[in-house]
């Protein structure tokens, strides 16, 4: 396979696996909006902060609007992580790799694009947005499902994993990132549980409250939560699932290609963080420092891959 | 109709032999059936991302080929003496430019002055000596055909160096098929599909003394932004063959290698659909960032094949196109079978002082120009067209040829007031491998849409159609 193919099918699956994100974490901004006491758009600021896209966003509008920040993370081309820029990319990749792609997954990212584009030519009202973002949850589904269903398991494949891994490891790193302040024993008095409105606005936002309440019953409080996201390999979007699925796909590749690059030992490393830790540690070690290594460790694990499979050089 | 022949209806109004089918199915279908048909059609177009960029265009906006349901279909027997024509031409073709990058026998022999050649931008100085496995030069030709009455078959252009629309001569087919598999059962049709498999074949015939075993072949893009795009995706997609850019590309060891996710792996053969010009920075345009710096002088020791070769332009230039019955006939003894349509060279003063008296009747191309761009069809400009054209003529007249307006068939497309006909061509697909020529039976119709016009190129308003050759 080319580098530059396996550079695309990577980030085509990043791309698509941020769009669905951003999408999530739209519908998460909304719903906390719309359950707040008080009128307020300071709910915006964390949400543009987890997307990592409040600089830019300031920098375009000085303060943060309920309608300006959807705008933004939904449709701005000026912003590159909005849901229409990475649908775009996540399109144009797959032209690029249009030849590593079975038909089905071809034209499900090309129909992505089209509708996707297609209700974004402007701007979206509050009362459009919940079908809009559905439309975007159900059109990357739609790709999930024809790459799980129509593509062989080769290392075309598992370059796809790797960057839906690797972006879904990131996000969750970003949201505990925000958000980890509210799970520090210090953040509530001792016996009370955790604010039911801020937890649930982090199990929302990676879609998993319902996970949760089924593996965990009405146990709230911050290591659990934090287990769950972290730890649980049972929860397909917590760190954990995340990078034993990487660490799985380099094997993958090592054994196809009959060779091990550094990559597969960063990965192996970043995978023992989580197979040999409790949260007590973790809370020990502490979550901040730990959640910032991390990501640290997922950036250079993604460039390390680029290295060694050649996508740019 | 009148002074056209069309190729559906007679002048009385009957069916013409090969149609009798589609007319009668035609006659029995419900228009709105037919139209939501067509926009069926658009979609599955839209879907699989059958697009072309247009250039000039903001946004790099992506458009359909307008694709009309009426079949146009040649009969087996029109079909075999067609391609016994297009066979010879492409034997002449190859030939010729054996025998210009060699000795220049053609020239010594006073057909073919010697200044079209030398003076020739198409003409490359670096393939002088050089003999491509096989001595193929042209891998894939697509000949431009029109059709003026029952047996009338002129040759429009030769197009030898990067011919275009193959697939959408495979995609036409596949929509047909998934939208009336009926009129397949009625009718039996020969089939298109063999095309990539037939490609791959061929290609891999060319491969150089340098491949090992199986040879690797692969499509040269000038990218995602190209307005061909799609088709070179299609292609190596459906040879199973690796879509390679420029910068995929390096030479190392005296081969072309493609940088793979395990290192550089030598490609043996390389389908590129990239100009001559833009091929190598080093010996050609050096502000390419299309080609790879080097591959001409591997390809001159032998280490990779291009197709098609290098240099193939000085055969399908439009002033070259003048002599090609001379040059059929010289190379294989005998007469085209195909004819040329008569072309006044306006570099001579004697054909320019004609052109200039008889504007308004002619047509009036750019000798290195395509696409339907810079001409003047004289029948149809405006007074003011014709005397900006006049100075342009006067101005450099050597870059222009002009020939008769032909009267151009007619088939009827699908349109809002039901079956309108509308003026065709045929470019059908020629492959060249050293196991010999294969002509694909069809090709591509392409249909100016437009009542009247005579321009059929998709930049220019055109559509296309399926291309139905008959079985026996």
């Amino acid at each position: 396979m080319l580098g530059k193919t396996a550079g695309g099918l990577f980030w085509m699956a990043r791309y698509l696996e941020r769009a669905e994100n951003t999408a999530r974490l739209l519908e998460t901004g909304q719903r906390m909006a719309l359950t707040r006491s008080t009128a307020t758009d300071e709910e915006w600021g964390p949400v543009l902060q987890t997307a990592s896209a409040l600089q830019g966003y300031m920098e375009k509008y000085g303060d943060v609007t309920k309608d300006n920040a959807i705008d933004w993370l939904l449709r701005d081309p000026d912003n590159p992580s909005s849901v229409r820029s990475v649908i775009k990319q996540a399109r144009d990749n797959a032209r690029l790799v249009r030849t590593a792609l079975t038909y089905e997954v071809w034209s499900a990212v090309n129909a992505a694009w089209m509708r996707v584009e297609d209700k974004l030519q402007r701007r979206v009202g509050e009362r459009d947005l919940p079908a809009v973002l559905e439309l975007v949850r159900e059109r990357t589904a739609l790709v999930r499902g024809a790459n799980l269903g129509s593509m062989m398991r080769t290392d075309i494949y598992d370059f796809l994993r790797m960057g839906t891994f690797i972006e879904r490891a990131d996000n969750m790193g970003r949201i505990l990132d925000v958000k980890y302040y509210v799970l520090l024993p210090t953040a509530f008095s001792v016996g009370s549980s955790l604010d039911n409105v801020q937890w649930e606005i982090i199990l929302r936002s990676v879609g998993a409250g319902g996970g949760y309440r089924m593996t965990r019953g009405q146990k709230t409080g911050p290591a659990e939560i934090a287990e769950f996201l972290i730890l649980d390999e049972r929860m397909p979007r917590s760190l954990s699932f995340c990078c034993r699925k990487l660490r799985e796909n380099l094997g993958y590749l090592a054994k196809d290609y009959g060779a091990e690059v550094p990559a597969a030992q960063m990965a192996e490393v970043l995978y023992r963080k989580f197979a040999e830790q409790t949260i007590a540690g973790i809370f020990d070690h502490g979550l901040h420092e730990y959640i910032e290594e991390v990501l640290a460790d997922l950036s250079s694990l993604s460039r390390q891959i680029e290295i060694d499979y050649r996508f740019y050089e | 109709m009148g002074q056209y022949f069309d190729e559906m209806y007679r002048e009385d109004g009957s069916l013409r032999g090969p149609y009798q089918e589609v007319g009668r199915w035609f006659g029995k279908e419900d228009a709105a059936r037919l139209r939501a048909k067509q926009r069926e059609a658009e979609e599955v177009f839209r879907l699989t991302g059958i697009t072309f960029n247009v250039y000039g265009k903001a946004d790099a906006e992506e458009r359909l080929i307008p694709f009309d349901i009426i079949p146009r279909i040649i009969s087996h027997r029109g079909w075999q003496k067609l391609s016994r024509g297009i066979e010879q031409r492409v034997r002449a073709i190859n030939a010729f430019l054996h025998d210009i990058y060699h000795r220049q026998e053609i020239v010594r022999a006073g057909r073919v002055p010697a200044e079209m050649i030398a003076g020739n931008e198409a003409f490359l100085p670096q393939m002088l000596g050089v003999s491509p496995p096989g001595q193929v030069y042209t891998h894939i030709v697509g000949i431009d055909l029109v059709r003026t009455g029952p047996d009338d078959f002129y040759v429009l252009e030769d197009n030898a160096r990067t011919p275009s629309g193959v697939s959408y001569m495979l995609e036409n087919r596949e929509t047909m098929l998934k939208m009336f598999p009926e009129l397949f059962s009625s009718t039996r049709v020969q089939r298109v599909s063999d095309y990539p498999a037939d490609l791959r074949r061929s290609l891999a015939a060319c491969a150089p003394a340098a491949a090992n075993g199986d040879p690797t072949v692969a499509v040269l893009t000038p990218g995602i932004y190209n307005s061909a795009y799609y088709e070179h995706a299609f292609l190596a997609d459906q040879m199973g063959v690796e879509l390679v850019e420029g910068h995929d590309l390096r030479v190392k060891g005296g081969r072309v290698c493609m940088r793979t996710t395990q290192g550089y792996k030598p490609i043996d053969v390389l389908y590129r659909r990239v100009d001559d010009e833009y091929l190598d920075p080093l010996n050609f345009n050096p502000d390419s960032a299309l080609g790879v710096p080097g591959i001409m002088d591997v390809y001159r020791a032998g280490g990779i094949t291009i197709a098609n070769a290098p240099g193939t332009g000085i055969a399908d230039d439009k002033a070259i196109y003048s002599y090609m019955p001379d040059i059929v006939e010289f190379y294989t003894g005998e007469k085209a079978i195909l004819k040329n349509v008569p072309t006044w060279r306006c570099a001579d003063p004697d054909s320019l002082a004609h052109v200039l008296d008889n504007l308004s009747d002619l047509v009036v191309k750019e000798v290195h120009g395509s696409g339907g761009y810079g001409m003047l069809i004289g029948p149809a400009a405006s007074k003011r067209e014709l005397a900006a054209f006049r100075a342009k003529l006067l101005a450099n007249p050597g870059n222009y040829i002009a020939q008769p307006t032909l009267s151009l068939s007619t088939v009827p497309i699908f349109s809002r007031s039901g079956l309108a006909p509308r003026h065709v061509d045929l470019r059908p697909f020629v492959l060249v491998s050293p196991d010999g020529i294969k002509i694909t039976p069809g090709g591509l119709t392409r249909v100016a849409l437009k009542k009247g016009s005579l321009v059929v190129n998709s930049s220019q308003g055109g559509g296309t159609k399926d291309t139905w050759v008959l079985e026996d």
